[in-house]
């Protein structure tokens, strides 16, 4: 019975995720402008990093939750990074 | 797999209830992003996914562990721990590339407020100088 809860809400937050990766790839896409698609792209790497911890639970397994930690951590260098080459056009001065 | 994990069903409906509800909110989160009208607007949507929307799936998360290892399970709260500090650092700077970017190009995009210099707050005027400096040293 709890298994069968756990996985149909399992399910139905990953199609939920889902869309929100799918929505933040239109944005990807779209742009218009560079910092659009960078905002885009910070959240699509929180929306991965969902997704993972969603597969965590569904699988009862723990080692997901150290590529959902790499991903968090990857993904705030990238995105400061990013955002400091919009600034001043190059990373590293 | 899950079905050879053996929780109450109190316990169950509530991790469901936790992980159900913070993917909705990151869900409307990135509807937003993909909806809203300007970058200004934009940049507010997907926070809801990565405050709520993260700290309720990680609950259940933690939650889940916790019954199913028999043990507190508490590695999950470094994750929210990470993003809720870098979140804020990440589109604070974002923020202010756009608002350079947009000035330098005098965007239909920037808002009412910054587009005039001597108007400004104090944030437009550090901005300002950065560029001045960018421009100086190239």
């Amino acid at each position: 019975m709890s298994a069968t809860i756990l996985t149909w809400s399992l399910v139905g937050a990953q199609a939920m995720i889902g869309i929100a990766i799918l929505a933040t790839v239109y944005r990807l896409v779209k742009g218009p402008r560079a910092q659009d698609r960078v905002l885009a792209l910070d959240a699509f790497y929180v929306c991965g990093m969902l997704m993972l911890l969603t597969f965590g639970i569904r699988t009862a397994a723990s080692f997901y939750f150290e590529a959902a930690l790499a991903i968090a951590l990857l993904g705030f260098v990238s995105t400061v990074a990013l955002a400091k080459f919009l600034m001043r056009g190059e990373v590293i001065e | 797999m899950i079905s050879d994990v053996d929780i109450p069903v109190a316990v169950a409906v509530l991790v469901a209830a936790c992980v159900l509800f913070g993917a909705f909110l990151t869900m409307v989160g990135c509807l937003g992003l993909a909806r809203l009208r300007s970058f200004y607007l934009r940049i507010h949507a997907p926070t809801l996914g990565t405050s709520f929307g993260v700290l309720f799936i990680l609950a259940g998360s933690v939650l889940f562990f916790t019954v199913s290892g028999g043990r507190i399970a508490v590695h999950e709260v470094l994750i929210m721990v990470f993003v809720s500090m870098t979140t804020p650092v990440t589109l604070m700077l974002l923020a202010r590339a756009a608002l350079y970017r947009d000035r330098a190009a005098r965007s239909e995009e920037l808002p009412l407020w910054a587009r005039n210099p001597s108007q400004a707050g104090a944030a437009v005027v550090d901005v300002v100088s950065a560029a001045s400096e960018t421009e100086s040293r190239s």
